[in-house]
């Protein structure tokens, strides 16, 4: 499965981009609070050859003991509350079987599309004001 | 407040539910919408992504489509790193971390809208 037609990929260097996947994702994860898995999708599917949707799920199992550390350690340093936590949980929750229902009826183009539009937004005001 | 933060929780959860690693814009939902600090907000997005994903991947389990073999290496890596983001983050004014935030967003979007486009 050739995902990145512009790399040249090593078979014998499998652990090295193991090593790198996770490193890059649990970095980002531990600075930004979010976003490894963004980070590690592309590098299963590129460098170890992961099918998409393999790459998707087996993201989620890599990034949550990530997150738990990070959030721990978000906690620990006093960056978390619990009480502040519970109601972006509960809407979180709702939210995600809401989305989950809604996914099958939007094309994935126009959802990633979308996607990108409002994080470009988002990234520009945050970045700027 | 506590209703923005439940609005907040419902849209970020919303968007993850449709796969689309919907944390990352609760943060800026967060701190733009809502002004709450940067750091909290990070810690906020990497505890709500705890429940949710348990539920996404007992779903992916049973659909075969988690690969286990060989992610302990990644893992093991994400872990030790994932402590270092962490220090960082506490350690980096929380405006600068902000503002990083942002370009980082900016970035992942340039790469979304590529990954779209090319499908």
């Amino acid at each position: 499965m050739d995902n990145c037609f512009y790399l040249l990929k090593k078979p014998e260097k499998k652990p090295f981009y193991k090593i790198f996947a996770g490193a890059s994702a649990g970095f980002i994860n531990g600075l930004f609070g979010g976003g490894g898995g963004m980070i590690v999708v592309p590098l299963l599917t590129c460098f170890l050859n992961y099918e998409k949707k393999v790459a998707h799920a087996t993201a989620i199992l890599i990034i949550l003991p990530i997150s738990t550390a990070s959030g721990a350690l978000y906690s620990i340093f006093g960056n978390l509350s619990v009480k502040i936590a519970f109601p972006v949980l509960i809407g979180s929750v709702t939210g995600g079987v809401v989305g989950a229902l809604f996914l099958s009826k939007t094309s994935n183009k126009t959802v990633g599309l979308i996607f990108a539009a409002v994080m470009l937004f988002a990234g520009v005001k945050t970045l700027l004001f | 407040m506590i209703f923005g933060l439940i609005i907040s929780g419902i849209i970020g959860g919303v968007i993850g539910g449709m796969g689309m690693g919907g944390g990352t814009l609760l943060i800026p939902l967060l701190t733009e919408l809502f002004g709450i600090n940067q750091r909290l907000a990070q810690g906020l997005n990497l505890v709500v992504f705890i429940p949710m994903s348990v539920v996404a991947l007992t779903i992916h389990f049973k659909k075969r489509l988690v690969k286990t073999e060989g992610i302990i290496l990644i893992v093991l890596f994400g872990l030790a790193f994932c402590v270092l983001g962490s220090f960082l983050a506490n350690k980096i004014e929380s405006d600068i971390l902000k503002r990083g935030f942002g370009a980082f967003l900016i970035i992942i979007s340039v790469f979304q809208f590529m990954r779209t486009v090319k499908n």
